[in-house]
């Protein structure tokens, strides 16, 4: 059986992709997590739900932690994605990438890198967080192995290392 | 982080990072989902939209004749059976002549995208002569009932009736008896990672890759033996990174088996991921539980009698129900000293997706109605309820009445532990009202001590490989699931070895390479596969330590390692640094591969009685905990404000880790406590997202204070047990506990939910009322 399917219309998307600026036609429907994952070979973003419930997707938007499962690609124009991959930094995890290793934030690591992304929003703005502003931060990513406590550590410690 | 050389188990301590944590924090570790899959054809599953019915027409040829559609698949393709059990094995992977829930996969496709396996789906014809259908264990039991399976009469999958001691003189010595129904509704796994599976064919060598999500590779690779007819030796299971699986994935899965048919259609590689939805649909978790509980206790609080009868609501098919209820059962013991004990257990078929495993397996519900009913004694006979269970604590070593060996018994120092630590002494009783205090204690297994395909081999094998680069490998089937068995596995070599752990690699979970293992569940893994480690590394060490005497001229008894060099003692003028060790070892007979093994001997196998070998181990943890909670009689809302969980892992090889698993799990019995539960409407799950599943997140998560405990068990490797499900079931009744502390309702419903709360409240008023009435009348 043949379909007529219609060509999905695409556009020339502009972004700065973990510091580099980079282009590529995407679909005008593909959301931000799939051009991530599948175009960008980013695989460090995760699918955990079935749209905006977990987290694991989380991505920085000009610096703001934002879920790419339900961000359009194309509303991205023009702005800088960092995702965990880019938070290395020649080769050297982060702080809050340490913290989460030395101090067993992570456990199985699916939500490890939405957990990481939405921390570094809030240290970037928040450089000493109590516990209370972690936890604002990371209401929208669920943990299911650690119980959070030592992602609350992990933060602790990282905000700690601070400069 | 170095080895200590000596071998007293002390690497690690305070505990080191998990080997492959690195790579998930930088986003590099790759899930099933992440790999490479651009040459694969996307699998979708069709799915039955009735409860229950007979199959009177599939028709898949529209969806065949699609353009982009490669392969399409039904119970035509596949016409056996699988399961974990073999004397249960009664599912199809895709549904053959009749559907039994709804959500039951009844044909897959595979296509070149996303939208065309969509489409194709849309376009299969399925015509259903529906059947009755029963969403309750009592309507699914009742007189008339249609039956589920044949020959399961009353839809009973299995019936447990199992009684030791004298019932009769357990009643007479009790000064108080009291029976409580309480009811725990059926909760998820819900981890992170969802459902996914990657299958290559290759259609010239006929040999099958299968790359998935499984907590239990080996059984993955005989059910795929099974339903592909494929002689096993042509395939071939490798266990990615994965994202959790609290026994989510401790049986095959039926997606597991359809996306090998679809990628064996297609001739070609398939990549199946399934939405949150459908791992709601595919379920095999903690079953919606009855159960009728009465215990005899005398004044002083020492237990007489238990009878205990457990309805298991199990859903469609078998799975691990036979196992699940007779855990119930025989998890009833072992932690306290019980003259006297009956049990009564069902496991119900249901048209529901089909319940199975879930961290604390079979133990949680039932452990849960007997520490909120020892509470309630306790409270009736004017004791504290850290008294009655010190009343009724074991002594090591011990056998129960059904059998189980009690080999290393650290309960007593749980219970002082989380008493100190919170104030219990000091505080219980004082607090304001709408504060309250609760503790519970719990018990898990550290492997099941018999082996569920019994097949004569060790219950676990570990393999040890050295080459010329000085590198140590250790090659195991185990799976790490994010547990950091994989870590274990690292320390428990190096430490045996004397050797810094950064010398060690593992290599784990890929039937091409690592020798097989039955997998990760019942927590076995630390017990097991850490004392076949062990075994492993001191073979080596032996090769290694006759080979430095032989260069250094020495006896092999006068060999003693410092650090990665050998010497001869005493004195050690002459000294070997561990490179030139192991190029004297390998002169001789080249590389080394050295196989450590580890069974359970047949004492620990469990009572003679039928389902016996269920329970048995060769360690229990034990665990005991103290919740604190604030309770919000306006709206019925509870909030834990602190936890404190003592847990006895015989000896922590790992306490980061260690630590790690007594949090996630007395966490996770704080989800069941207080928010999770499945919710069906005419079988079809109201649940099925993250966002109507409700897992506690971070702002509604206590902290957890944690004390390890260890009672240095007599086989564990370096004295360890289990630490991953022990602290679960102690939760909920400690919650439940502590709401009763806090406003004086006992609850005896899971979860406690703000609605049950206010609903137990108005019923209270309502009776006071009545009360007041009556006296008013009188």
């Amino acid at each position: 059986m043949l379909t007529d399917r219609p060509e999905p219309r695409k556009r020339l998307l502009r972004l700065r992709l973990n510091g580099r600026w980079r282009e590529d036609a995407v679909a005008e429907s593909e959301l931000l997590v799939d051009y991530l994952r599948d175009v960008a070979r980013l695989t460090g973003v995760k699918t955990g739900c079935d749209g905006g419930e977990c987290g694991a997707c989380a991505v920085l938007i000009d610096g703001e932690a934002m879920p790419a499962c339900i961000t359009l690609a194309v509303r991205c124009e023009g702005r800088s994605i960092e995702t965990i991959e880019g938070l290395v930094e020649q080769g050297r995890p982060s702080r809050l990438q340490r913290a989460f290793h030395e101090k067993l934030g992570t456990q199985c690591g699916f939500c490890t890198p939405g957990m990481i992304v939405a921390s570094e929003a809030l240290l970037r703005k928040t450089p000493r967080p109590s516990d209370q502003e972690i936890r604002a931060a990371l209401s929208g990513n669920i943990c299911r192995c650690t119980g959070y406590v030592k992602i609350i550590e992990s933060v602790r410690t990282a905000a700690e290392a601070a400069p | 982080m170095t080895a200590v050389q000596k071998g007293n188990g002390k690497l690690g301590r305070p505990g080191v990072p998990l080997i492959d944590g690195i790579d998930k924090v930088t986003g590099r570790a790759r899930y099933t989902a992440d790999l490479e899959h651009d040459d694969a054809l996307v699998g979708r599953i069709f799915r039955s939209s009735v409860s229950h019915g007979e199959i009177i027409r599939l028709d898949v040829s529209k969806a065949r004749a699609l353009e982009g559609v490669i392969a399409v698949v039904t119970g035509e393709d596949c016409p056996h059976t699988y399961g974990v059990l073999p004397v249960a094995m009664n599912e199809y992977p895709l549904a053959r002549e009749r559907v039994r829930y709804r959500g039951e996969p009844v044909a897959a496709v595979a296509a070149i995208d996303a939208e065309t396996a969509e489409r194709a789906l849309a376009l299969i014809e399925f015509e259903v002569r529906e059947l009755p259908a029963y969403y309750t264990s009592e309507d699914a039991r009742a007189p008339g009932a249609v039956l589920l399976h044949e020959k399961k009469s009353g839809n009973l999958e299995r019936e447990v009736h199992h009684e030791f001691g004298d019932l009769r003189a357990g009643f007479a010595a009790a000064d108080l008896v009291r029976e409580q129904r309480i009811h725990c509704a059926e909760v998820n796994h819900a981890q992170i990672e969802p459902h996914a599976c990657l299958a290559e064919y290759d259609s010239l060598s006929g040999r099958l890759t299968v790359q998935s999500v499984s907590q239990v590779g080996y059984y993955l690779h005989l059910m795929l033996s099974r339903c592909l007819e494929m002689d096993t030796s042509r395939i071939r299971v490798i266990k990615p990174f994965i994202g959790g699986g609290f026994g989510a994935r401790v049986e095959v899965l039926n997606f597991e088996i359809v996306t090998a048919l679809l990628a064996r259609a297609a001739g070609g590689k398939v990549l199946m991921r399934l939405t949150r939805e459908e791992n709601f649909l595919t379920h095999r978790a903690r079953p919606q539980t009855d159960i009728k509980l009465k215990l005899g206790m005398r004044r002083d609080g020492k237990i007489t009698v238990c009878e205990c009868e457990v309805v298991q609501r199990g859903g469609a098919y078998a799975g691990y129900g036979i196992v699940t209820i007779l855990y119930a059962g025989a998890l009833l013991q072992g932690i306290y000293d019980i003259p006297a004990l009956k049990y009564d257990g069902y496991r119900v078929y249901a048209n529901l997706p089909p319940c199975g495993a879930m961290r604390g397996h079979g133990s949680v519900n039932t452990r849960h109605a007997f520490e909120c009913v020892l509470d309630r004694m306790a409270r009736e006979l004017g004791l504290d309820p850290f008294a009655v269970r010190r009343a009724n604590l074991l002594h090591a070593p011990m056998r129960t009445l059904n059998g189980l060996t009690v080999n290393s018994y650290g309960l007593g120092e749980c219970l002082e532990k989380v008493e100190r630590a919170s104030g219990w002494r000091e505080r219980i009783g004082k607090l304001p009202r709408g504060k309250g205090l609760g503790m519970a204690c719990s018990h898990y297994v550290s492997g099941a001590a018999k082996p569920i395909h019994w097949t004569g081999e060790p219950h676990a094998v570990v393999n040890v490989r050295l080459d010329f680069d000085g590198g140590v490998t250790a090659l195991t089937g185990a799976a790490d699931i994010g547990q950091g068995s994989s870590t274990m596995v690292a320390i428990a070599v190096a430490e045996t070895l004397g050797v810094a752990l950064e010398r060690i690699r593992v290599v784990a979970g890929d039937s091409a390479v690592t020798p097989k293992d039955n997998g990760a569940y019942s927590s076995r893994i630390t017990f097991m596969v850490g004392n076949a480690a062990i075994d492993a590394a001191k073979k080596l060490k032996t090769m290694l330590v006759e080979a430095a005497a032989r260069k250094l001229e020495a006896n092999p008894a006068d060999i003693e390692c410092v650090g990665e060099t050998f010497q001869v003692h005493p004195g050690g003028q002459s000294s070997l640094p561990f490179a030139e060790v192991v190029k004297v070892a390998l002169a001789e007979r080249g590389p080394i591969t050295v196989s450590g093994t580890f069974t359970c001997p047949e004492e620990s196998q469990g009572g003679k009685h039928r389902g016996g070998a269920v329970g048995s181990t060769m360690g229990f943890s034990y665990a005991a905990q103290v919740v604190e909670v604030s309770v919000d009689e306006a709206t019925g809302v509870v909030n834990v404000d602190k936890v404190w969980t003592a847990l006895d892992c015989g000896h922590a090889i790992n306490p980061l880790a260690v630590e790690g698993q007594i949090e996630g799990s007395t966490w996770m019995g704080m989800g069941q406590a207080l928010s999770e539960e499945t919710h069906y409407l005419d079988g079809l799950p109201a649940h099925a997202s993250l966002l109507e599943y409700h897992v506690p997140t971070i702002v509604e998560s206590p902290p957890i204070e944690v004390h390890i405990v260890e009672s240095h068990d007599p086989y564990g490797p370096f004295g360890a047990k289990e630490a991953s499900e022990g602290a679960l079931a102690g939760f909920p009744p400690a919650l439940v506990n502590a709401v009763a502390n806090a406003i004086g309702i006992d609850l005896d419903e899971l979860p406690v939910t703000p609605d049950r709360v206010v609903e137990a409240l108005v019923e209270r008023r309502r009776q006071q009322r009545l009360a007041a009435t009556r006296r008013a009348a009188s």
